[in-house]
């Protein structure tokens, strides 16, 4: 008996799925693992050997940058290549100075002096022990490194933005638009980012693996900046950290941020 | 079984079959010559041997394959030496390794992609040094 | 069955080619989108999520909502909602198609939305969004196809579809529990943070949903000559009233909870919904109309004069419906990034590309409603 056009639709069906799914198969396949040509290592060719380190921080001396100073924002923009698209609805940066009084706000208080007020003080992302970006992000392009750095994969970021809704702190920006024609100066050795995709800070780690600090870090001539490893006792921010009281953001959260203010 | 509306499926049908064979038919005769690439760069004549990453016939059906790896090495393993199948070591970056000989993306890359219709979206974000300098 | 969504009265194919001129004109935009980037929308670093997203939790809730069909009639067999379990169903399934449009409509890089499956997060709310939701759809569209078939034919459902039926009935408080968890786990935004987001959710669904079925179900009667039955409406109505109830009942809860405690990084968010922030009150206008039609609306809800009275009836839903809206579709999400982590206030305006693309996504839901109810009512007038 002649198929009924239900019997018929069904047969099509899944002759469709049968023909997909073997390229579906080799879908997954591409991702797996390396080519049996040659092998990856973590050693940086060359000279300079990468900075290690169990953890990294930094610390954060506001009260030693001079008045108007900008060379952290810019040494990492540039460095980067960090659009500037001129107005605040697109805006994207990496590190930027804001008050007290935006950034502790539980802190800050009508009683404090002016030289705190009007301080202007680096924020920038926190790397986080325990970062809420990390859990909410649904592809894993956001990630949290052994040593702490909390990364940014730009291949595999959908975009989404539920980063940035889940950061307390304001550190991530989107690239609602195409970066490359707002870069003032391309740096050939830094990749930019494209339309559609959350970039942060990364701590410099593409610097720590030839063995060179973070930009802003060596950008500041007023040392406020410090960078290592807290665990160290002989790094810099564990001998700064040592000398008394330091600051997190929004420490009530549970977040463990890693870049310490002391005001 | 009766077939119903014959001449306008029957129609259908021909014009399918003409649109679905239409890469088979308009270019015959026609011969494409093979993409031209130029190997001539400074940075190529400079090598004493004159030898890719892997060996030309890997890199001509690996070489995304190989792209991939060091994408989520270097990314997500911050994994940044690759070494060789005969033992030499390279630093895993596009524009620092590859582009560095192939300096000629014009010239080079996009003969083969435009031949072969691919579009990869890389240099979106991945700078092209002949552009920027 | 689907032939039957292709052959209409003038009135009919004059709302489709509408309807398909809205998508037309949405798509339109949306490619402009693709080539600009999100750029075209009124979102920025601040207010990171807007309208689409806005639109996209609003109507999980209107999908959720096709269990208050589904469980009086499948559990309790109340018989009076037998006729129209499927027209809740159906709704389901556009709304849920629609909540994947405006997702897919709002990522960046859409092209790559293949991700969330080639690498689950189970630590991601979103994960579990993506996969509930395709699940209910897939429920909804099964269920609703098969019963309606079994009409057709004038022979009872299969007994396999009972099961999926009962499962769809948790499975609708989950998609909206999951959705409501994407706000509540943020720990960085207190507006959103707060237990009662879920309850909050159910609540606003659940009246704004059957509202919907209420309002579709008086148009298919003064329409396409289907009536529902007058003791499902009114009690459909009853639901929507003490849903609508339930809902501002938790709004004032919240305002206590916020304004007794006078925690100042929870007060922030809600003086901007209700009473505007430094001059910056759009949001709170907005509001104002919301509360006031949502008074009204259970007004004329709860006095049974007027719940019996058609026009009432229909100006009170169209009521539930828009407040909700403007509660869930606007005022929500906006204000959770109101002031923003550093104390700022960064107003959201929707851009008209963005408002284009939004219209069309609904006009692509509206179409999908369209075409199954007509299915549905050429099956039942024979």
């Amino acid at each position: 008996m002649a198929p009924t056009r239900r019997e018929f639709l069904k047969i099509a069906g899944f002759s469709a799925v049968g023909l997909a799914l073997p390229s579906l198969s080799s879908l997954t396949l591409a991702q797996a693992g390396i080519p049996a040509a040659g092998s990856l290592s973590p050693a940086a060719p060359g000279r300079l050997q990468a900075l290690k380190a169990k953890r990294w921080a930094m610390t954060v001396e506001p009260r030693k940058c001079r008045p108007g100073c900008t060379d952290c924002i810019t040494a990492c923009h540039l460095e980067h290549n960090v659009p500037d698209f001129g107005n605040p609805k697109d805006d994207v940066h990496w590190i930027s100075l804001e008050r007290v009084e935006h950034i502790f706000p539980a802190e800050a208080h009508p009683r404090l002096p002016e030289s705190i007020t009007k301080l202007p003080v680096p924020v920038l992302c926190n790397h986080c022990e325990n970062p809420p970006c990390v859990r909410v992000c649904p592809t894993q392009a956001t990630f949290k490194r052994p040593d702490g750095i909390v990364m940014m994969d730009y291949h595999r970021c959908i975009g989404c933005r539920f980063c940035m809704a889940a950061c307390p702190y304001g550190s991530r920006s989107m690239n609602y638009r195409d970066p490359r024609p707002f870069i003032r100066k391309i740096n050939p050795a830094f990749p930019t980012r494209t339309r559609g995709v959350v970039e942060k800070c990364n701590f410099c780690e593409e610097r720590l693996a030839r063995g060179i600090l973070p930009a802003c870090v060596i950008a500041c001539k007023d040392k406020a900046l410090a960078f290592g490893d807290p665990e160290d006792p002989r790094s810099d921010v564990r001998l700064i950290l040592d000398k008394g009281l330091s600051l997190r953001r929004r420490p009530e959260l549970g977040t463990e941020p890693q870049v310490y203010y002391i005001l | 079984m009766k077939l119903y509306n014959r001449g306008m499926i029957i129609a259908g049908i021909v014009v399918f079959l003409i649109a679905a064979t239409f890469p088979f038919w308009y270019g015959r005769g026609k011969a494409v010559p093979p993409p031209d690439l130029k190997l001539d760069t400074p940075a190529i004549q400079r090598l004493k041997k004159k030898l890719c990453v892997e060996t030309a016939p890997y890199m001509r059906a690996s070489h995304m394959k190989l792209l991939a790896a060091w994408r989520d090495g270097a990314v997500r393993e911050g994994i940044r030496s690759y070494t060789a199948a005969d033992g030499r070591v390279f630093q895993v970056s596009l524009t620092g390794t590859c582009l560095e000989c192939h300096s000629n993306k014009k010239q080079f890359c996009d003969r083969c992609h435009d031949y072969a219709g691919a579009k990869p979206a890389c240099w979106s974000c991945h700078i092209i040094p002949e552009e920027v300098r | 069955m689907l032939e039957k969504a292709l052959k209409g009265s003038r009135g009919y194919g004059i709302w489709v080619a509408f309807l398909l001129l809205s998508v037309a004109i949405g798509f339109f935009f949306y490619l402009r989108q693709l080539d600009y980037g999100l750029g075209i929308t009124g979102m920025s670093r601040d207010v990171s999520w807007g309208l689409y997203i806005a639109q996209f939790t609003f109507l999980v809730g209107i999908a959720a909502s096709a269990v208050m069909l589904v469980l009086p009639y499948y559990l309790h067999d109340f018989k009076a909602f037998g006729k129209i379990t499927i027209l809740g169903e159906f709704l389901a399934v556009s709304a849920v198609m629609m909540c994947i449009t405006f997702v897919f409509v709002d990522l960046g890089q859409p092209g790559r939305a293949v991700n969330l499956l080639l690498y689950p997060s189970p630590r991601s709310v979103l994960f579990w969004d993506v996969i509930v939701l395709n699940g209910y759809l897939l429920l909804n569209i099964v269920t609703g196809w098969t019963v309606l078939e079994s009409d057709k034919k004038g022979v009872p459902p299969p007994a396999w579809v009972k099961p999926l039926i009962y499962l769809s009935i948790p499975w609708a408080v989950s998609i909206h529990t999951v959705t409501a968890f994407i706000y509540s786990g943020l720990p960085g935004r207190g507006f959103w943070l707060t237990a009662i987001m879920a309850p909050r959710f159910l609540a606003s669904a659940f009246a704004s949903g059957p509202a919907l079925l209420i309002l579709f179900c008086l148009i298919l009667r003064r329409f396409a000559r289907f009536d529902a039955g007058e003791k499902a409406i009114q009690t459909l109505a009853k639901i929507v009233a003490y849903a609508l109830a339930t809902s501002i009942f938790f709004v004032l809860v919240e305002l206590f909870t916020v304004f007794y405690s006078q925690i100042p990084g929870h007060i922030h968010h809600l003086t901007y919904l209700f009473a505007g922030l430094e001059g910056h009150n759009t949001i709170a206008r907005w509001m104002a109309v919301s509360a006031l039609t949502a008074l009204i609306s259970l007004i004329l809800l709860i006095i049974p004069r007027t719940r019996k009275n058609e026009s009432l009836l229909a100006l009170a839903c169209a009521g539930v419906f828009l407040s909700l809206w403007i509660e869930k579709g606007l005022g929500l999400v906006v204000t959770g990034f109101v002031p923003s982590p550093m104390e700022m206030i960064t107003d959201y305006t929707p851009t008209g590309p963005e408002i284009a693309i939004t219209i069309g996504v609904w006009a692509l839901g509206l179409l999908l409603i369209t075409m199954f109810y007509k299915i549905f009512v050429s099956v039942r007038n024979g």
